[in-house]
């Protein structure tokens, strides 16, 4: 009976060798076509062979030379400035809401949050008509400010997983810094805050993705600016009918860029989504 | 614990009282107990503060109506006055004697009025809070000066906002951006969802007006090239949540079992191949693969060199294929997540129950079936519905893959695969339709808010989250 089950249990587990090799070829052969065409020496978008017959990195160099028609550089810098800007903005509103509503008692915080959820089920792209003409009446529209702005507009709603993990630092640590003399102020700074830092990661990680992500909310701010775009909605450009054929390798090359520091990020994070605390994260 | 007894002894204290009274009673109050100088703040603002020496914080009140009622007078009420029509001058051309050309002339820009109504609007919701404050304040201020307390000075109350009041200083700024760019923005284009804004109403070369409900009586029967498109693609885009929830839902958590098995090896290894597929942004993954699927792209010249087929199989112009093809490609994006998130959930399956079922008898398919799904359900159904709701707005895996495609005449400006979220994508970016648009999005809201109530219904943690602590 016990040699049984332990041959069972051999053969189950080979079985589940065999086919979890199977899937991460699956998962993985986009990404390695991905890398590979990258380095591809011949041009073109369709090719009936995966393995390149040449290799070369004038695709990455082209990137950097190549600016005329696609500025590569400028668009990094600016997605790079945008990132940066509305992830400093938008981890401190997220984390000042997150903590009123995790730690202070008043009146209308039951109203603030309700009121929070129903505003998170409108489509977020549906204000954007409103706030790029907002934006034209400023004299943004086609800026990164506007961009900036849009990005870290919503922070406010988005106070779900800071306040979980806020919840779960114990209160007694608030009481007994409160009989000590400290101001409310103290509490979020100097006791709260310094216990959260994973979370403050997370935050700030999760903003800083967001703008080299996106392309939709960039498409309809920036429409025909070339000079401001973001990687995202470059890239996207050169896939388009007229420049595939010369851009495409090149495209892969941009892409390999920008995925590189956002997997090394997202990998740093990916705890959070580990059971479940990012709840309902498959978004689009 | 402890928290809990606290909670129900406050309770106790404070039996609750009714809306009216929590909000209207200090109110009342004011205008019952308070001296002449309290009940004239009603009309000059910070009067009563004045009064009793708070005298930074009355002229603040004070400047602050100055300002509401100039910024009323004189813009917010050039705009408000049309706001019933949204303007009656249409821009035109005007012959001018003086060069001997027509000149433009500009009439009055619906957009605008409508803008700017909203925002004037808006402005009174705040000046309503302010001034309660102030009357509030200003029957506080007289009890004190009647009790013989002195008044805090301005910079006690500013020291009340790091402490007592830390709630406002925090919650300021967050407020002021959430009014600016969700709230605002919302309910202008709830209000555009009743007027005709559209391709051939484009302000400031012509106006758009208020039409009533024409736009969902549009939707629903008025007119039947729009009405077959939203049901068709609300069934669709049903259909597409439903498969891609459940089967990403099931195939994850199968993968994430496989991987928790006890005796498989290099378990971090298996988990950061799946993951690395996630973290790669999606418009670089999803394009890349509906580029693997065009008539000449990769999978289709592979499949006719082995003699597979003879021709390409039109995986992105077929409706059906196309529609198979972004549930499937759905699975290589969704899978890792669910394996994500399920990972740590399936760990706290008590052992035991398994192995008394195995001592029962019970092969691996049957434990699944009768243990690890159930368990599973009732742990996660409201993630599961968050999710089933992220789908119907999943924008990325249909937008990148199919762009909605394959475009068919039988729907008004929208393909075969297209959802509700990215017909109303179109329409706003391509067709500048925004009436219909604002339609679509509110019913999207209809749709997502019913299914939200489900979950705030099943979820107890989601009531109880103030006793939670």
């Amino acid at each position: 009976m016990k040699i049984g089950i332990k041959a069972r249990n051999r053969i189950s587990n080979t079985a589940i060798y065999i086919i979890l090799t199977v899937l991460s070829l699956i998962w993985l052969l986009p990404i390695a076509w991905l890398v590979m065409t990258s380095l591809r020496a011949e041009p073109g978008a369709y090719t009936t062979y995966i393995i390149p017959k040449g290799w070369t990195i004038s695709n990455y160099t082209k990137l950097f030379t190549n600016t005329e028609l696609f500025n590569f550089p400028r668009w990094f810098a600016n997605t790079l400035l945008v990132a940066i800007l509305s992830c400093i903005i938008t981890t401190m509103l997220t984390l000042m809401v997150a903590y009123t509503y995790s730690r202070l008692r008043f009146k209308s915080r039951k109203g603030f949050m309700n009121m929070s959820l129903v505003l998170g089920m409108f489509p977020g792209f549906m204000s954007m008509i409103a706030i790029y003409h907002f934006m034209k009446l400023l004299g943004l529209d086609q800026s990164l400010a506007a961009l900036v702005m849009v990005y870290s507009g919503g922070a406010a709603l988005k106070y779900y997983v800071a306040k979980g993990f806020f919840d779960t630092i114990p209160k007694s640590l608030d009481e007994a810094a409160c009989i000590d003399g400290a101001t409310r102020n103290d509490i979020f700074f100097k006791i709260i805050l310094p216990n959260s830092m994973p979370i403050v990661t997370y935050t700030a990680i999760e903003a800083f993705i967001a703008p080299w992500v996106d392309f939709i909310f960039v498409s309809v701010i920036m429409k025909d600016n070339y000079q401001n775009y973001t990687v995202a909605l470059g890239l996207y450009k050169m896939l388009e009918r007229e420049n595939i054929y010369n851009y495409f390798t090149q495209f892969c090359a941009g892409a390999v860029l920008v995925a590189l520091p956002i997997t090394l990020l997202f990998i740093k994070i990916q705890k959070f989504y580990v059971g479940g605390v990012v709840g309902g994260a498959v978004k689009g | 614990m402890l928290g809990m007894t606290q909670n129900i002894a406050k309770k106790h204290i404070r039996p609750k009282e009714g809306f009216f009274k929590r909000t209207f009673g200090p109110l009342l109050q004011a205008f019952r107990e308070g001296d002449a100088w309290t009940r004239l703040s009603a009309i000059i603002m910070g009067l009563g503060n004045l009064r009793r020496g708070q005298i930074i914080k009355g002229l603040l009140m004070l400047a602050f109506e100055v300002g509401f009622f100039l910024f009323h007078i004189f813009f917010g009420w050039q705009y408000l006055k049309d706001f019933g029509t949204l303007g009656t001058v249409s821009q035109r051309r005007v012959w001018d004697e003086a060069v001997q050309i027509y000149r433009r002339v500009p009439g009055d820009n619906s957009m605008l009025i409508l803008l700017f109504s909203v925002l004037t609007l808006a402005t009174i919701i705040p000046f309503v809070l302010i001034w309660a404050a102030n009357m509030k304040s200003a029957l506080k201020v007289q009890k004190q000066a009647e009790a013989g307390v002195k008044p805090n000075t301005f910079i006690q109350d500013l020291k009340t906002l790091l402490d007592e009041r830390f709630h406002i200083t925090l919650l300021t700024m967050p407020m002021i951006s959430l009014a600016a760019f969700t709230v605002l923005p919302i309910i202008f284009m709830v209000l555009i969802a009743f007027t005709n804004f559209d391709k051939t109403h484009q302000p400031p070369g012509s106006l758009f007006t208020w039409v009533g409900m024409t736009n969902v009586t549009d939707v629903f029967w008025g007119d039947a090239l729009k009405s077959r498109t939203f049901f068709g693609i609300l069934g669709w885009t049903l259909i597409w949540a439903v498969f891609a929830t459940f089967t990403n839902y099931i195939l994850g958590m199968i993968l994430a079992m496989m991987i928790n098995k006890k005796g498989i090896r290099l378990k971090k290894m298996w988990r950061t191949i799946f993951v690395i597929t996630i973290a790669v942004p999606q418009f670089v993954s999803l394009l890349l693969v509906s580029k693997m699927f065009t008539d000449t792209g990769v999978v289709n010249v592979l499949l006719q060199q082995w003699g597979l087929t003879d021709g390409p199989i039109p995986f992105l112009t077929d409706p059906t294929l196309a529609r198979i093809l972004v549930i499937v490609v759905n699975l290589w994006v969704g899978i890792p997540y669910t394996m994500l998130m399920t990972t740590g959930i399936l760990m706290n399956i008590p052992a035991d129950l398994y192995e008394s079922a195995s001592i029962d008898g019970a092969g691996p398919v049957r434990q699944f079936f009768s243990i690890t799904l159930p368990y599973m359900l009732f742990v996660t159904t409201p993630q599961m519905i968050t999710t089933f709701v992220g789908n119907i707005n999943n924008f990325n895996v249909i937008y990148l893959l199919t762009t909605g495609g394959p475009l068919t005449l039988d729907y008004y400006q929208a393909g075969k695969t297209d959802l509700l979220v990215t017909w109303l994508y179109k329409l706003t970016v391509n067709e500048q339709n925004y009436s219909l648009a604002s339609t679509i999005g509110i019913f999207i809201f209809l749709i997502v808010s019913s299914l939200s109530l489900l979950v705030y219904n099943l979820t107890g943690s989601v009531k109880k989250e103030d006793q939670f602590q």
